[in-house]
């Protein structure tokens, strides 16, 4: 065959190959929202899950999702931007070095239910925290961190060294080029990282049933002191999210309306996640348009 | 300024100095010397021996083929060859009677007064004003038309003002790149040095743009002594007062420029400036 036909077959199968991933793709998501939107209302969104009548909701659910996001996020972005600078700009390029880095890579392929039975073993008996909030965000961080880390290290190498090399000529010192020119300059790829492991931890089950547990406690939303027992702020008390609660109906649920509870869930887990996603992404690059000017 | 020929100045048995070393009046010629300097990188010897004095409010050209050594050298005056690991520098390197290539040295302070402009221009991702303002700003001048004063003032002296004193808040990579490199200048004057090391700086532009950087670099040794670094020897031939011809790591001659190109002594030189290796 000759290169002309040969060029027209190859194109024509690269466009069907990306045809059938988005046919995929807007399949399952095409499915979830065709048959979960119409079970969202006000009262599915916040009001708490039966037991055994129909008719429940998800509310508490979804503000332990956003509530353990935010927890997790806080922990794991000061860690990861300190990691990653370090990889990037302060570790020598010796044997130790690539050591951390094939243990950070060991780290980032570990199953999610492995992550979740060491937090159990760690955070929930040994630590004695019980099914907590703050069980759940550690688990988390540990299975975000690897994957935080190799992206912000891999934003700050994308910065050419000649950036760094014109700040240090300026006299200033290297941490100094570090936070005003390399880590702006890094931003979006950082926040494109930071979007990635939010998603992976809002969808998350597996770490979560044996750290964050499975209940949650009847929470008052007008206490807002992180102390006490019915308070939706305190970190201590077990917090089942809307991924775990999916799977809970669907493998132990007794009310009989486990299929509309479950699709709608399914779907605002989905939405939830896109809105946040093009939220992200709005802020992240109205703040690197005013770092940067442009 | 010295009328006669500076002949290359063999350094006897002095191979490692490393203490702090004061010079007598000589410092009231010369804006930077350096003496017995040696850069080694890992095992590797890369600079030989170099004992060169550079004049105040002058033109330095360091000329020489592929990989002499010129960039290393200039690196070593403003201790940019800290950054590199394996990178051994001994020596002197003497500027206002102090051997800044001693481990007391101020480094921050070194690179306050002596500046760097590099081979591709390499603004900061920010708009113009913050290039520029970026080395003060971060030295303590917080007052807002101090630095605009500051900024205004580097932009013409780099006869960058008026093509962009309409636009100083847009971000610095919209320019052209002979414009880019003019911004680099203004943003080492804007702190203000002594002395200003340019390291082929029109090696990566056009010839128009080069040809600005060529009047702009003779109007600012005035009040800059200026070391730089170029390939191109009629760039040095028309601009610099001194050339020095580097080989190998070693500098092979030295002189005033007009002698070095017209009627060098060394056999190597006249080889290089006639083309005929390099």
């Amino acid at each position: 065959m000759n290169a002309k036909l040969a060029d027209r077959i190859a194109t024509i199968v690269f466009y069907l190959i990306a045809f059938i991933i988005v046919l995929v793709l807007a399949s399952l998501l095409g499915y979830v929202l065709y048959h979960g939107l119409p079970k969202l209302s006000w009262h599915f969104i916040t009001s708490p899950p039966q037991i055994f009548k129909p008719g429940g909701g998800v509310g508490p659910q979804l503000f332990n999702s956003f509530y353990l996001l935010v927890l997790t996020m806080i922990i794991t972005i000061p860690l990861s931007l300190g990691a990653g600078i370090y990889m990037a700009e302060y570790a020598k390029k010796n044997a130790f070095t690539d050591f951390i880095r094939t243990m950070i890579e060991v780290l980032s392929s570990l199953p999610s239910i492995v992550v979740g039975l060491f937090g159990f073993l760690f955070f929930v008996i040994y630590m004695g925290w019980g099914f907590s909030i703050l069980s759940g965000s550690l688990a988390l961080t540990v299975f975000n961190l690897p994957l935080m880390v190799r992206v912000v290290e891999e934003s700050i190498n994308n910065i050419p060294r000649q950036q760094r090399e014109a700040g240090l000529a300026l006299g200033v010192s290297r941490w100094e080029t570090m936070t005003t020119i390399i880590l702006p300059a890094a931003l979006p790829g950082i926040i494109t990282g930071v979007i990635l492991a939010s998603g992976r931890a809002f969808g998350e089950a597996a770490a979560l049933i044996y750290t964050a547990g499975m209940s949650t406690p009847n929470l008052d939303f007008s206490n807002w002191n992180p102390l006490s027992p019915t308070s939706p702020l305190n970190p201590m008390r077990p917090a089942e999210t809307l991924a775990v609660h999916i799977w809970k109906i669907n493998g132990e649920g007794i009310i009989p309306d486990i299929e509309a509870v479950s699709d709608g869930a399914a779907a605002l887990l989905l939405l939830a996640i896109l809105i946040f996603n093009l939220g992200a992404r709005l802020i992240g690059s109205l703040v690197y348009k005013k770092m940067t000017s442009s | 300024m010295a009328t006669q020929t500076m002949m290359y100045k063999k350094s006897n048995n002095s191979k490692r100095m490393a203490q702090l070393k004061s010079v007598s009046n000589q410092g009231k010629e010369f804006a930077m010397e350096t003496e017995g300097l040696y850069v080694y990188y890992g095992k590797k010897e890369a600079i030989k021996n170099i004992s060169l004095s550079f004049p105040k409010n002058g033109v330095t050209a360091l000329i020489g083929p592929s990989g002499c050594g010129k960039s290393t050298y200039l690196r070593s005056l403003n201790r940019m060859n800290d950054e590199i690991e394996n990178c051994r520098i001994e020596g002197s390197i003497i500027y206002k009677g102090v051997d800044i290539n001693s481990p007391m040295a101020n480094v921050f302070e070194v690179r306050k007064q002596i500046g760097m402009v590099f081979q591709r221009p390499n603004p900061f991702a920010k708009s113009i004003y913050r290039n520029v303002a970026y080395g003060p700003a971060h030295h303590g001048i917080k007052n807002k038309s101090k630095l605009d004063e500051i900024v205004e003032d580097s932009l013409r002296k780099a006869a960058l003002w008026d093509e962009v004193k309409d636009k100083l808040h847009q971000s610095a990579l919209a320019l052209s790149g002979g414009q880019q490199q003019r911004l680099c200048i203004a943003r080492a004057l804007a702190m203000n040095p002594d002395v200003l090391l340019l390291d082929e700086p029109a090696s990566a532009l056009d010839p128009v743009s080069t040809g600005k950087i060529e009047e702009l670099i003779g109007e600012l040794k005035k009040d800059y002594s200026i070391i730089i670094v170029t390939h191109n020897m009629q760039q040095a031939a028309r601009i610099s007062d001194n050339t020095a011809f580097f080989y190998m790591g070693e500098v092979v001659e030295y002189g005033e420029t007009e002698q070095i190109f017209t009627n060098p002594y060394n056999e190597q030189t006249e080889n290089y400036i006639s083309g005929n290796f390099g």
